[in-house]
């Protein structure tokens, strides 16, 4: 059973404070949905999560450990889907998946599985298609292949429905559905009501409160 | 090793489909060269004269101009985050991509000197040093370039940055790229520059990684 958690994260973008004294615990099943207005920090938190950006104070550990001990082994564990695809215009979606899987841990698996994580989100048919030929929406789920095609415990998910039809989300919520049942773990972030079963929601909105002062005194710390 | 070579693989194969570029910097380099004669004159002893700084300082100038491009595709579609993401860590990657930038620049570059030597007039003693000078200059300059590159990732108007920032820490690897070919072609000793070159790039290759990945750590902050 794998336990991720955060404690009194704060974050601190432009010398503006976006949220302190965030909590979050996720155990392996688990699904964490973050609300909040725009600029609320959603983003925020979930590349900090990732550890693209660090956090100005707090500590976030897996397993008790914090993951800033061993960076190398955070990245292993986690799949991250931005707000862009990384999707290469005059690569293919096979060659652009297959780079990607190439480079995990597990690359020969991931490079046999992409094929059927197509097929998952029905585009098995766009395989020799060269990125540029895509919609929004096709680059996103080539996307979302890419993160089931290898296997990694945690989902980072910053809106994925964005450009996603009805029933490509109905699909997306069957996949993270069937990721937490293998014991998988999910944190998304989410302006359209997706249905999730037995999500705990993390409106980080409520600790943006009391911005002004807070941040007065956290730049006086220097922190 | 083989996720190296998978990055290196994929950047070479996007720089063949995108095509024009490395075309580009060769053509750049070519043409930088011959407007010499035309601004100079023909006059054989002044061209022969000037030959090694101009076709080094325009090898210098053409593999800057694709510099930009080395991060700045994968920084605006995700690919970089996504690349900070993998498992594989960040100055490795950053190794594989300067790799493919120098194969698909720094190589071409060095094979149609030859060809500008002759235009210039250089003395023939100088044809094999050029080379060499080119092989070990145009490496550690991809190499020192990725840190301009990395750091002006998100700034607008990037190009004129990275050439500020970069064409300082290029000046060492001219003086002694050109010392050389001169060396060689007065029949001078030419183990002093040989060794000088080498250990720039030995430098550039043990430190540029790192300093290139940690301005792209900041940058997809």
């Amino acid at each position: 059973m794998a336990r991720f958690s955060g404690q009194d994260l704060v974050c601190i973008r432009g010398e503006r404070l976006v949220f302190s004294q965030l909590n979050f615990t996720l155990e392996s099943t688990g699904c964490l949905t973050l609300i909040g207005h725009n600029g609320a920090g959603k983003s925020s938190l979930l590349r900090m999560m990732a550890g693209l950006l660090r956090p100005a104070a707090g500590l976030m550990s897996w397993d008790k450990t914090p993951i800033t001990d061993d960076m190398d082994d955070h990245r292993e564990r986690l799949h991250y889907v931005g707000h862009h695809d990384a999707i290469k215009p005059v690569l293919t979606v096979e060659e652009n998946l297959k780079f990607w899987a190439g480079l995990r841990s597990d690359a020969s698996e991931a490079q046999a599985n992409f094929k059927e994580a197509l097929d998952v989100f029905s585009i098995g048919h766009l395989i020799d298609v060269p990125g540029r030929f895509l919609s929004a929406g096709q680059k996103r789920r080539a996307n979302l292949a890419r993160v089931i095609a290898s296997k990694s415990p945690l989902w980072l998910l910053d809106e994925p429905t964005t450009a996603l039809d009805k029933d490509s989300i109905v699909k997306l919520e069957q996949v993270i559905e069937a990721h937490r049942e293998k014991g998988g773990m999910v944190v998304l972030s989410t302006h359209s009501d997706m249905n999730i079963k037995d999500q705990h929601i993390l409106d980080v909105g409520t600790c943006a409160a009391a911005r002004g002062q807070e941040s007065a005194s956290l730049l006086a710390e220097g922190i | 090793m083989g996720r190296f070579l998978s990055i290196v693989h994929r950047d070479l194969r996007l720089a063949l489909r995108q095509g024009s570029d490395s075309v580009m910097v060769v053509m750049f380099f070519v043409l930088t060269v011959v407007l010499f004669p035309l601004g100079i004159g023909p006059e054989g002893n002044m061209l022969a004269r000037v030959a090694s700084g101009v076709i080094l300082v325009a090898a210098l100038l053409a593999s800057m101009l694709s510099l930009e491009r080395l991060f700045q595709t994968d920084y605006e579609d995700g690919s970089l985050e996504l690349l900070t993401l993998s498992p594989l860590p960040l100055e490795i990657i950053v190794l594989a991509k300067v790799t493919a930038h120098w194969l698909t620049t720094g190589l071409p570059l060095m094979i149609a000197s030859p060809i500008l030597a002759v235009l210039m007039n250089m003395d023939g003693k100088g044809f094999s040093m050029m080379m060499l000078a080119l092989l070990l200059a145009t490496p550690a300059l991809s190499l020192i370039g990725a840190i301009g590159a990395a750091l002006v990732l998100g700034s607008r108007r990037g190009g004129v940055l990275i050439s500020l920032l970069v064409l300082p820490l290029f000046v060492p690897v001219l003086i002694f790229g050109v010392g050389l070919i001169d060396a060689a072609i007065g029949g001078f000793a030419i183990k002093s520059q040989i060794l000088i070159l080498s250990a720039i790039l030995c430098a550039s290759l043990a430190f540029c990684p790192f300093a290139a990945a940690a301005a792209v750590r900041q940058s997809v902050e």
